[in-house]
């Protein structure tokens, strides 16, 4: 912020209902930081139900974690980590005014965000085969528990809604490419990048509260 | 208070008069009909959300009506249970999710925030205009639910009737979660305009009360809304996929479908209330003339109810089945949230001592307000009573007791926002008679309506019901003519405010001699709201100082308008500090 | 006083109703007294300091620290009275004690079920003894009800997958309504029952009489107790007998005849047909109506079936 607090003329993003680039830069973090408590309360809601149904079925919660995978849950959460620490290198890019480095950033970061995906998919379509739908579509036979279905809802629920998160990630990432490659950022304007890197960062944060939730149960 | 004094000194103050009859304003600006639907004016926007709540309003209404009607006789009237069913369920949830919860914060809130911060627009104008269209979505998506099979489950969707009934309940779920999105971007839009969009000199201490009460509105928007749209896409999944969280028959739990529901829908009446609490709070000031009471103890309320209604859900399931100890809990701290609305009664009354009366079509309203909302206050307090509850639950009592809150408070309050600052958004001033009566027409009808539900609810009629025992065929009469007495109230204001669009007389900028910012504008503000970025060395209740001294407050800015330049620093710095 | 305790509660039937009024009218007269004192105070002020000329002067009056922590003091006090009031009577109303008589109740779309110690049935009508507590231990066999009678100022969901109670004591023979007040689809309004007190030693003979459940009263025709039937375990809810349409199709001219179903095929409605759609409703569901209807597989017997299906054969 320091850097760029003395500017006195008008950048090309600025808009018009603002005094400056400062109070618009601050009013985007603070909106964004009100939305992600939205999206807090909102993985809360389903969080709630887990801890309900844990508390009722503890038993249950162990034997159905054994179907989970946990290496490559591993992984995923190393590979999210990863690109957490891209993306805040691409807002230290930014900041520095090397131009360059934030596609080179936000280009991982992106590839990171698709291998996550793609490992999430296979786990998924592994379950399916097994026949472990969510729900009344159940059809597994391996854990011997009347609610197993209930579980396996919670998990297709909480890490598919991560999973759209991460998608609509994606796509955040991919503009801020396209605008980046435009050279549009610079060390005076980059709140884009700034308040897609708070959103990611909670993205982040809550697959390492799902991860030990559901892998890591014993 | 010697800082200010230090402050005003650096200040170039310049008497700015506004026109009253300007010729350029928000509405012949960028006109036409692309231009309205891509406006990121924060006027228009609320001008199309009044547009639209009130539309709702009116279907909402005559839903009513037809409930009513049908309840005239024991049995059968005109329509079958079925439909009965679906007609009160619509009523519910179209004046609940299209019109109560965005009627002020983003209709008349989203005209007036703004202009009372001395700013030229809210933070994120194209947000706001996403929010409209999400509210539109939503909205379509819930009259084709209708259309395409009807819910029948009740506006409160409770499980497992709602997971296995027939109709478009995942449709109309569907639509409630994107009206949902709607108010969550709302309330991420006023909570950063009122941190960080502030005029100079606008400290904490000098922010309206209308600006206080949508802040603490916005806060339970952000915090609450969530909850229901993940509860909702919940029911949703139930009926797609039978994930089983809520359905007993697939090993869910149809209570914790009712915690999470109330956890929103409870904070969500204070959505649709404390907006209108900052209505009564800016109109009494200005028709009495008089600094209001108790500044901070109104604004810190807001707050308090904010935060406390959170904590109180479980009073909607004294008799669900939730343990005695978590009953006791709700039960208390039921009674907490219930002071703080007390002391904003009579901080309010207070404001009237040694006043200027004016007994004006928006302070009459704001009466209707007091009478009906300290009844709907004290049957609350009745209500969160246990014992009482026990016997009260799902009757018309309770039905009475939240349409007096919401109807005759909130309601109510909407009114007096609409007739305070019509000449504001229109120019234009309606037929002050005409006002007075319909006020009396809506006040009479609406206790005729109401009142008889209070007797035959604690004599035991329960909710929800086609058929009812002979026994009540007379209070429902009452009702339902009071009703009709209603419905006339609303088309009588519908008229006369249309009317006055046409051949109103033309409203000066300060019709009401209010100290407020927003009326040191013109009557239909420029399209960038202030012409200079005003500098506010008076609050919004100086009442004691006279009108001459007041307009002093607008520095010159820098050439455009757009005010980059301002050459003060401390008060800025206030400004921005929080 | 009465007078006006008739016109705004019904009678209190049990032991415990009167400690609820008790409560009712202190919470409702002192919310009256607020109503007046505040409303007079303002209509005062307005009375009083009406504006007289347009360049009036206010005075500054900013706030009054005494005045604000009274105001909010006593409410305070009040408040905490009512509901150290209120949770002290509900309490009552919770614990029901040891020697409660135990009824079991089933709620299911749309009808009360009641069964008692020595296997007796009833729908509908629930027989207590006069005197005694009497404990009721509920279950919903689809979506959520609630047990209300106002007489006893007592209400209790009932959940489906999980038992709830409630009790009461009457202390005089009479009947009083039971009506369901957690909205539950098409005919709510009709789920009512009747709580029917006796005396002790006429309930111990009724018991008596009933224990079996369920067989044909020596003196009815068959189709006269299949009306009964019909009446007793609400039918007549759903299905009419004069050829209107309710929530399910009228049994008025229903026997031998064509019904078109949803699945475009037709039926004749015999003897095997009504028999399944009683024990298996959802098997054969009549075009234009909701498959909503539960089974009654082992609540009906055999007889009890067959004197419906007898009834129903004297509709054409």
């Amino acid at each position: 912020m320091a850097n760029h607090s003395t500017t006195t003329s008008q950048s090309r993003f600025q808009q018009h209902h603002f005094v400056d680039a400062d109070q618009q830069f601050d009013a985007a973090k603070m909106g964004m930081w009100i939305f992600l408590v939205t999206e807090i309360l909102m993985f809360g809601g389903l969080f709630a139900a887990y801890i309900v149904y844990r508390l009722w079925y503890p038993e249950l919660f162990v034997m159905a974690s054994e179907q989970l995978d946990t290496f490559w849950g591993g992984v995923n959460t190393v590979v999210l980590i990863g690109s957490s620490l891209t993306v805040a290198m691409a807002i230290k890019s930014a900041q520095l005014n090397q131009k360059k480095n934030i596609s080179i950033n936000l280009l991982i970061t992106l590839a990171l965000a698709a291998v996550f995906m793609v490992i999430k998919y296979f786990e998924w379509t592994h379950k399916f085969d097994l026949g472990i739908f969510p729900g009344k579509f159940y059809a597994f036979e391996g854990i011997d528990h009347p609610k197993a279905n209930v579980f396996f809802s919670l998990y297709y629920l909480m890490t598919g809604l991560h999973g759209i998160h991460v998608i609509i990630g994606m796509g955040l990432m991919t503009w801020l490419l396209v605008r980046s490659s435009k050279r549009h950022f610079n060390s005076e304007y980059y709140s884009p990048i700034e308040i897609t890197g708070l959103y990611w960062h909670l993205v982040d944060i809550i697959w390492i509260f799902l991860f030990p939730l559901f892998y890591l149960i014993d | 208070m010697s800082t200010q004094e230090t402050n005003l000194k650096k200040i170039q103050v310049q008497r700015y008069e506004p026109e009253s009859d300007p010729d350029k304003h928000y509405l012949n600006e960028e006109t036409g009909l692309w231009a309205w639907m891509t406006t990121v004016d924060h006027k228009k926007i609320g001008i199309m959300f009044l547009g639209s709540v009130t539309f709702f309003f009116f279907v909402g209404g005559i839903l009513a009506l037809l409930v009513r009607t049908e309840l005239w006789t024991p049995a059968k009237t005109f329509i079958e249970a079925n439909t009965y069913n679906q007609l009160f369920t619509l009523h519910g949830a179209i004046m609940v999710f299209l019109f109560l919860v965005p009627s002020v914060p983003a209709a008349l809130g989203n005209f007036i925030l703004p202009l009372q911060l001395g700013a030229k627009d809210v933070a994120f104008p194209r947000l706001n205009l996403m929010s409209f269209y999400l509210y539109l979505i939503g909205a379509v998506i819930a009259i084709v639910s209708i259309l395409t099979g009807g819910i029948d489950t009740g506006w409160t969707f409770y499980t497992p009737y709602s997971s296995t009934t027939g109709g478009a309940v995942t449709l109309m779920v569907f639509g409630v979660f994107i009206i949902g999105f709607s108010s969550i971007l709302t309330g991420v839009n006023f909570i950063t305009t009122i941190h960080k969009l502030r005029a100079p000199g606008l400290t904490w201490d000098k922010l309206s009360l209308f600006s206080w009460s949508l802040y603490a509105t916005s806060v339970i928007q952000i915090l609450a809304t969530p909850v229901l749209a993940i509860t909702l896409a919940l029911i949703g999944m139930e009926r797609i996929l039978g994930i089983g969280i809520f359905d007993p028959a697939l090993g869910g739990d149809p209570v914790l479908f009712q915690h999470f529901f109330w956890f929103y829908s409870h904070p969500a009446v204070y959505i649709m209330i404390v907006p209108g609490f900052g209505i009564v709070s800016e109109v009494i000031s200005t028709f009495s003339k008089k600094h209001i009471f108790g500044y901070w103890a109104i604004a810190l309320s807001s707050l308090a109810i904010a935060f406390i209604g959170f904590l109180v859900w479980g009073h909607h399931m004294f008799v669900s089945g939730q343990a005695s100890l978590a009953s006791m809990v709700f039960s208390f701290l039921t009674f907490l949230v219930g002071i703080p609305t007390g002391i904003k009664m009579f901080n309010w009354t207070a404001t009237l001592y040694k006043g200027s009366i004016q007994l004006a079509s928006p302070l009459l309203y704001i009466f209707g307000f007091f009478f009906l909302f300290l009844v709907g206050g004290i049957t609350g307090i009745v209500l969160g009573s246990i014992a009482l509850n026990v016997h009260l639950h799902d009757t018309y009592y309770v039905v009475a007791h939240f349409h007096f809150v919401m109807v005759g408070g909130m309601v109510m309050a909407f009114l007096a926002g609409i007739h305070y600052w019509w000449p504001k958004i229109t120019g234009r001033l309606y037929n002050e008679t005409l006002a007075k009566i319909a006020c009396g027409i809506i006040f009479i009808g609406f206790n005729v309506t109401f009142l008889p539900q209070f007797v035959m609810g604690s004599l035991g009629m329960p909710r929800r019901y086609f058929n009812y025992i002979d026994q009540f065929q007379i209070y429902h009469q009452i009702s339902t003519i009071g009703s009709y007495i209603l419905g006339i109230g609303f088309v009588m204001i519908f008229y006369y405010l249309i009317k006055s669009i046409y051949t109103g007389k033309k409203a000066s900028p300060n019709p009401w001699g209010s100290r407020a910012l927003e009326w040191q504008i013109n009557s239909r503000p420029p399209l960038h709201n202030f012409h200079h970025t005003p500098v506010i060395i008076n609050g919004p209740y100086d009442y004691h100082k006279p009108m001459d001294e007041f307009q002093l407050g607008l520095a010159e800015s820098g050439g455009n308008g757009h005010g980059t330049d301002i050459d003060v620093s401390s008060p800025e710095e206030t400004a921005k500090g929080e | 006083m009465d007078a006006l305790n008739d016109l705004l509660l019904p009678p209190a039937k049990s032991t415990l109703a009167q400690n609820t009024d008790s409560l009712f009218w202190f919470v409702h007269l002192s919310g009256l007294a607020l109503t007046i004192g505040l409303i007079g105070v303002i209509i005062y002020f307005v009375v009083k300091y009406r504006r007289k000329s347009d360049d009036e002067v206010t005075p500054l009056i900013t706030h009054n620290n005494k005045l604000e922590v009274t105001w909010s003091v006593i409410p305070l006090i009040i408040v905490l009275i009512i509901f150290g009031w209120g949770y002290q009577v509900f309490m009552e109303q919770r614990v029901a004690p040891d020697d409660a008589y135990e009824v079991n109740v089933t709620g299911q779309k749309w009808i009360w079920q009641f069964t008692y110690e020595n296997g007796a049935r009833t729908n509908g009508e629930l027989h207590v003894p006069a005197g005694r507590p009497v404990k009721l231990i509920m279950n919903s066999s689809d979506v959520i009800h609630s047990f209300y009678v106002p007489d006893y100022r007592i209400k209790q969901d009932v959940l489906p997958g999980r038992y709830t109670e409630v009790w009461f004591n009457a202390p005089e023979p009479g009947e009083s309504n039971v009506f369901c007040t957690e909205y539950c689809g098409t005919s709510h309004s009709d789920m009512m029952a009747k709580v029917i007190v006796h005396e002790e030693e006429e309930f111990q003979s009724w018991l008596a009489e009933n224990s079996g459940g369920g067989s044909k009263p020596e003196d009815l025709a068959p189709a006269e107790w299949g009306e009964q039937l019909a009446q007793e375990w609400a039918c007549t809810t759903c299905h009419s007998t004069d050829g209107s349409d309710m929530t399910g199709p009228t049994w008025q001219g229903l026997f031998e005849h064509e019904v078109p179903l949803s699945d475009g095929s037709t039926v004749t409605a015999d003897e095997n047909y009504i028999r399944e759609s009683i024990l298996e409703p959802g098997a054969k569901v009549v075009d234009g109506f909701p498959n909503v209807m539960n089974t009654y597989q082992g609540q009906l017997s055999d007889e009890q079936i067959n004197a419906i299906i007898e009834y129903i054969k004297t509709l054409n």
